[in-house]
């Protein structure tokens, strides 16, 4: 008895080593994230330079925000993001499939992988900057168009709704699709060899061995990479408030929700800003609560199957 | 153990350091508050050098400033802290404003003891009720008396709704029409700046004008933004009147739509050029730039033209511009609070009202100053005052009687915004990408947006 008493206890130190980063978290992401979800509730700006509110005004900053061009501005969201990502991951698939296929003997591979991952090293607004400048009527682009005589009159590529979207969706195209092609062939190479090996006997060629084996097996990760991607897609803010200066151009078509949140915070409108943040929170929320499905239902239906066959051994 | 015992002693000579630095400061503090009355920091909030420069050049009380520009010491050993934040994307007022609403709290050596404000945004500061700039009575300075000889619409624009002056400029905006002369050789067969100004004497000659530029492959001016401060700052009612929550946009707004959307269309203009302040608009001052003529106010010229033109000097003159306007302007404030009223006084006396300083520094730095007499002198004074940038003109016999004549237009407190927007939320109109009633809608949610108290946008019909 004497000696249970003695026993060190460890535990303790663990709790004391969590605590600088719970500490933290709740002094500078709890108590702002509550505080944003109160304020969401008030009227509170600034005019000039005079405070008003905060004045309790229930859901009408909810309300407000449902009839003004909110949705229109989530589906230029939309619409950026998927610029961006069916490229993204068309051309992700192919490398990594290039990438894994022994048969190819790609050279180099370590430097490709280098290379195609580092746009993400760029911050997005000097991304966003370089094409700026690259893309403007008196840029570099229309100099070289011109000079080659392709075209006559430089093109306004920021001008039209087109080309400044392309251009959004090209740059995060170009941003995320080397981390993506790393993702998935990680995924391709968690394959077993021995399937690819036994199609192969089997005279699959590789068209059928890509759409009736590598796809189907990695679904759970292009999945998984779906939709982190839609919920970074939401919060796309950087790239097109660069690119067009804030303003959504042209005709506000390129204005995506975070951008319509940073043009309340302007004017310190908290009340509003507070109430998009909750908008997004829960939709993002929801986005994250199925993305954790997705990765534990392989466990439970594991578990399950496990169960079963402790079952029938049993019996 | 060996480390323990360092690392301690390490924290501990930090921490006597601190506290070291912190009680010499303070020492001094309560030695200067005895000596005169008065703190012994003065805080200046600015979004560029411009005003130090100045006061550098004419207060004879400067001793010297540091050499990261961000301290300077006067003789009496008071110093002056510059806190510089850019004016883009509105930084430099959300500084000020975090700055002003602290100030009741702040300790006696960082309180806010001077801030400039533009021309732009001014009346958000000078607002009565607000009250963050002193009254320039509550100083000591009578502006009738000490400040006579400023031009009368600068006075106005520093005061608020009841009149009462809260700030003071050194400075005096009127624009002009500066244009390539090599242009005006080649298409009016003459470049002499009273033959040019006879082309552009009124809009109905202007628009002449401008298709005989067009005949010859040249713009008249680069963007439907240039000629914006010629309507813009002419409007007969303020954008928001005050106590009110309706923006009313004004006829000469609309009018300045119309006639962007007709010069643009016809090609009088580069379609290409979106509004100011970006590199195409700084391409199209080059010496291979199709655009015949700028409209500017003195800054303009030496700060903007100047920089971005690459030929030869002299290239440039000065004529008077079809119709008076004025385009910017900083203005002085002593900040509500100020530990050092005294200082602040003498520096908004020096920079801004006394005549010689004024003058220097028109000579120095081209600044078209805020002194009716001197500015007469200046624009007699030929020889005194040319410019080499322009050839040998002297720009001021330009500048002096567009300033006699500036009516500056009602401002409010949303006037930036309001500007901003409307310049750009009508870019897709002239475009062509939406119509008219489309650029309106953008307009009213873009500024809705960024007043969340507005309530109501009013079109003149």
């Amino acid at each position: 008895m004497r000696q249970k008493s003695k026993k060190i206890d460890y535990a303790k130190w663990g709790y004391f080593f969590i605590i600088p980063f719970f500490a933290s978290f709740f002094i500078f992401s709890f108590l702002p994230l509550v505080d944003t979800i109160r304020y969401s509730f008030f009227e509170y700006y600034r005019s000039g330079i005079k405070e008003i509110g905060p004045n309790f005004v229930g859901l009408q900053n909810y309300i407000s925000l449902l009839e003004s061009d909110m949705l229109k501005y989530a589906g230029n969201t939309l619409i950026l993001w998927l610029i961006g990502f069916v490229p993204q991951i068309v051309i992700a698939l192919v490398l990594a499939e290039w990438f894994v296929d022994a048969r190819l003997k790609i050279h180099g591979l370590q430097f490709f992988k280098v290379v195609i991952y580092l746009p993400n090293l760029i911050m997005a607004s000097a991304f966003a900057m370089l094409f700026f400048t690259m893309f403007s009527t008196n840029g570099p682009i229309n100099g070289i168009l011109m000079s080659f005589g392709w075209i006559k009159e430089p093109v306004d590529f920021l001008g039209t709704v087109l080309g400044t979207r392309s251009l959004i969706g090209l740059m995060n195209f170009l941003m995320w699709f080397g981390n993506t092609t790393i993702m998935l062939m990680a995924a391709i190479m968690g394959i077993s060899p021995d399937i690819f090996e036994a199609a192969e006997l089997d005279g699959c060629t590789s068209v059928q061995r890509f759409f009736h084996i590598t796809l189907p097996l990695i679904r759970p990760i292009l999945a998984y990479t779906l939709i982190t991607s839609i919920i970074g897609g939401l919060q796309m803010f950087d790239v097109p408030q660069i690119l067009t200066n804030g303003q959504g151009n042209p005709d506000r078509t390129s204005m995506t929700l975070i951008m319509f949140l940073n043009s309340h915070l302007k004017s310190k409108n908290y009340g509003m800003a507070g109430a998009l943040s909750v908008y997004l929170f829960i939709v993002s929320g929801i986005l994250c609560f199925i993305v954790y499905r997705m990765t534990n239902n392989e466990d439970m239906n594991g578990a399950k199957v496990t169960k079963k066959a402790k079952k029938e051994r049993k019996g | 153990m060996k480390k323990r015992v360092i690392s301690t002693l390490l924290i501990t000579a930090m921490a006597v350091n601190a506290l070291a630095g912190w009680g010499k400061s303070s020492g001094s503090e309560t030695a200067e508050a005895l000596d005169s009355g008065e703190g012994s920091v003065i805080n200046v909030y600015s979004w560029n050098d411009e005003f130090r420069e100045r006061l550098e050049a004419v207060y004879p009380e400067v001793k010297e400033t540091s050499s990261d520009g961000t301290v300077t010491t006067l003789n009496d050993g008071t110093e002056i802290h510059w806190i510089i934040n850019p004016n883009q994307d509105g930084v430099y007022q959300q500084k000020l404003d975090e700055a002003l609403l602290r100030q009741a709290d702040a300790a006696a050596d960082d309180k806010v003891d001077i801030f400039l404000s533009e021309t732009d945004y001014v009346n958000k500061y000078t607002d009565a009720a607000a009250d963050v700039a002193m009254p320039l009575t509550d100083l000591g300075i009578d502006p009738d008396t000490d400040l006579a000889d400023q031009y009368s619409f600068t006075k106005v624009t520093a005061s608020d709704e009841n009149g009462v002056q809260r700030g003071s400029t050194w400075q005096c905006c009127p624009g002009l029409l500066v244009y390539r002369r090599d242009i005006a050789n080649e298409v009016f067969g003459t470049d002499d700046p009273e033959a040019v100004a006879e082309k552009v004497k009124d809009w109905d000659t202007m628009k002449a004008t401008a298709g005989e530029l067009k005949a010859k492959g040249y713009f008249t001016f680069s963007s439907y933004a240039d000629t914006f401060r010629l309507y813009g700052n002419s409007i007969a009612q303020s954008w928001v009147s005050p106590g009110e929550s309706v923006i009313k946009v004004d006829q000469k707004i609309m009018d300045w739509i119309s006639d962007s959307k007709e010069w643009l269309d016809a090609g009088y203009l580069d379609k290409n050029i979106k509004g100011q302040w970006n590199d195409d608009w700084n391409k199209a001052m080059a010496s291979n730039s199709k655009v015949f003529a700028f409209l500017f106010p003195a800054w303009g010229i030496d700060f903007t033209l100047k920089k971005n033109w690459d030929g030869e000097n002299g290239v440039w003159a000065v004529t008077n511009p079809p119709q008076e306007y004025n385009w910017g302007g900083s203005y002085v404030h002593a900040c509500a609070g100020t530990d050092n009223p005294q200082h602040v006084k003498d520096i908004i006396l020096a920079v801004t009202a006394d005549k010689d300083n004024l003058l220097k520094i028109s000579k120095d730095y081209l600044d078209f100053t805020n002194t009716q007499s001197g500015m007469q002198e200046a624009a007699a004074d030929d020889s005194g005052y040319a410019s080499e940038f322009l050839g040998g003109q002297n720009a001021f016999s330009y500048f002096a009687p567009v300033a006699e004549n500036i009516q500056i237009a009602p401002l409010s407190a949303y006037d930036q915004g309001c500007v901003e927007r409307i310049q750009n939320s009508f870019n897709d109109y002239f475009q062509g990408i939406v119509n008219l009633d489309k650029a309106k809608d953008n307009f009213e949610t873009a500024v809705t947006e960024r007043y969340p108290d507005i309530t109501e946008i009013q079109w003149p019909e």
